[in-house]
């Protein structure tokens, strides 16, 4: 393990010249950023310009071709010894996805479970909490979402803002250090996404790390601190949320918000 | 501003005849009638099959059915799962060695199975690892013993197929919600999966299993003393046929309605948290 960048300034996520090709297709070409504790970073670009490949690689729903990742001081999928990268194990990888909290645009609730059981699932399976002391967090994460009167109901009873809402209470009950959001308001009815945005731009204020795929460009400029825009694989243009949105220095970065504002 | 065509409240409604439906249930009714009347005055000495449903030897006939179809369906399920995952592996080696095990086990009839493992003396005198332990193959090959092999590797085959579909019928979003919480592939499968899966899969197994407490009838032929085996037994020697294969059709009626019934149970129990008016609250 890179011992070196442990200490507890480091970034949360840091990437290195990542790349990931699916055949010939080439969809990330060399991605480098660092994402500080307590930052928010959304990620906007056109529909196929790798902004899921990117997320997914991190959590290692995909394995990256060339490149490293840092979660939290440690590399991702790797363990090195001297200048070897040895892959890690089913168990390992498991181990490290817990701390990644992920939210999908299709919610991807377990249909099975109720409410309260889609949240206290990961705590008391994966993490050996006590199914009480589970639970007990499980009804303060659905109240801080608003969805206390909710707690027995089944995924297939609720609206798609109520769902997504418990998909977060879900990724937040495995207390992650890192939350990783694609596109969470894209399948929801116009009238519901804000109250999903609300609950994001709470949990942006309690310090919690987040990167952001959205089309919100609204939300990115008011709650995130930086964003990046890709295209084509590669980080174009990353910086200030309200300078690159309000100011954009490249001509891709122009011709994509413009063609979203209209 | 009289217009008494529109006035309808003294008029009476007189439903349509189904004439079509009348004959045609007249002529099943009368037809009943026949079969039931036929077996009431044939050549059936009813009394003999109140006699013979409950003797013992029908008795531990049926105690060996059920003993039989439940341990074989056990183990199709077991081989069923193992190999379906198996199948879904990306590991081309166990692939195929489970397409394999579904592709020769389906072909071969299950009678033919049966008598195979029956006769595996003829293959193999002896079955051993050498140093460690030999028994003559004849010792090990009970009707029992192959009739478990032979009916429960062939469902296995079967099952396989059935679990491979339930897999592969939930949906790729959950097996990446289960990883993003950090479960391994194991858990994921036991916790997350195979409980939605099951959906997809009981169904089809209540049926085999249905179909398996019948298939255990060919195990009397190599003299397995199943029901139908020990009905045979008691044919041979005081010549009511008739009367002990329905004995022995009572009890297999029995044996599978009680099955239908927990299938529905199971059924209702995995289907929790499917959107339906009758679950919403
Ligand atoms: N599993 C996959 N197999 C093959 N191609 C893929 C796969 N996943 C994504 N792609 C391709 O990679 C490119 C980037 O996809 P994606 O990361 O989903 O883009 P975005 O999220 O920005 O819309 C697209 O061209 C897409 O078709
Ligand atoms: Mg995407």
């Amino acid at each position: 393990m890179d011992t070196q960048n442990l200490s507890p300034n480091a970034p949360i996520v840091v990437t290195a010249d990542v790349r990931k090709r699916f055949g010939t297709l080439e969809v990330l070409k060399g991605i480098n950023v660092k994402v500080p504790q307590g930052e928010v970073l959304c990620i906007i670009g056109p529909s196929g310009s790798g902004k899921s490949t990117f997320l997914r690689c991190i959590n290692q729903l995909e394995r990256i071709d060339a490149g490293a990742i840092w979660v939290g001081g440690e590399l991702v999928g790797f363990r090195r010894e001297g200048d070897n990268l040895y892959e890690l194990d089913d168990v390992q990888i498991a181990r490290q996805r817990r701390s990644i909290g992920m939210v999908f645009q299709r919610f991807n609730l377990f249909p099975h479970l109720t409410v309260t059981q889609n949240v206290t699932e990961g705590p008391i399976q994966v993490l050996g909490e006590k199914p009480a002391e589970a639970q007990e967090r499980a009804h303060a994460l659905l109240e801080q979402v608003g969805l206390s009167d909710k707690r027995n109901a089944y995924p297939a009873h609720l609206s798609g803002g109520q769902q997504q809402r418990v998909a977060i209470a879900r990724a937040l009950a495995m207390r992650p250090q890192l939350l990783l959001f694609d596109e969470p308001t894209s399948a929801l009815d116009p009238e519901l996404v804000g109250e999903v945005l609300n609950v994001m731009r709470d949990l942006a204020q309690s310090g919690m790390t987040m990167i952001v795929v959205t089309h919100e460009l609204g939300f990115a400029r008011e709650v995130s601190h930086r964003v990046a825009f890709m295209d084509q694989g590669q980080l174009v243009e990353i910086g200030d949320s309200r300078s690159v949105l309000a100011d954009p220095q490249q001509a891709r970065t122009r011709e994509f918000i413009s063609a979203v504002h209209k | 501003m009289t217009d008494t065509v529109y006035q309808v409240s003294h008029l009476t409604l007189v439903p349509r005849r189904h004439y079509g439906r009348m004959i045609g249930a007249a002529f099943v009714c009368a037809a009943l009638a026949a079969i039931v009347h036929a077996f009431a005055v044939g050549q059936i000495e009813w009394n003999y099959v109140a006699e013979f449903l409950t003797v013992p030897a029908i008795m531990s006939g049926l105690v060996n059915t059920v003993v039989m179809a439940l341990l074989a369906m056990v183990l199709g399920i077991v081989l069923g799962v193992i190999f379906a995952i198996m199948r879904l592996s990306h590991n081309p080696v166990l692939s195929v060695t489970a397409l394999g095990y579904v592709w020769l086990f389906r072909a071969i009839p299950a009678l033919l199975q049966l008598l195979l493992w029956f006769n595996l003396a003829l293959v193999f005198p002896t079955i051993s690892i050498p140093g460690i332990f030999s028994v003559p193959t004849v010792a090990v090959m009970t009707p029992f013993v192959a009739a478990l092999l032979g009916l429960g590797i062939q469902q296995g085959a079967f099952t396989a197929e059935v679990v491979r579909a339930g897999l592969l019928s939930v949906d790729q979003g959950q097996y990446e919600a289960a990883q993003t919480i950090g479960m391994t592939r194991l858990k994921m499968l036991r916790r997350i999966i195979m409980p939605q899966a099951m959906r997809v899969i009981v169904p089809p197994v209540g049926n085999e299993f249905i179909g398996m407490v019948k298939l255990t009838s060919l195990a009397s032929v190599i003299q397995y003393a199943e029901i139908l085996h020990s009905a045979q037994n008691i044919y041979y020697a005081n010549s009511r046929v008739i009367e002990l294969l329905i004995v022995a059709s009572i009890w297999y009626l029995l044996v599978v309605t009680i099955l239908s019934l927990i299938q529905g149970r199971v059924e209702k129990y995995y289907s929790k948290g499917v959107a339906s008016p009758a679950n919403a609250k």
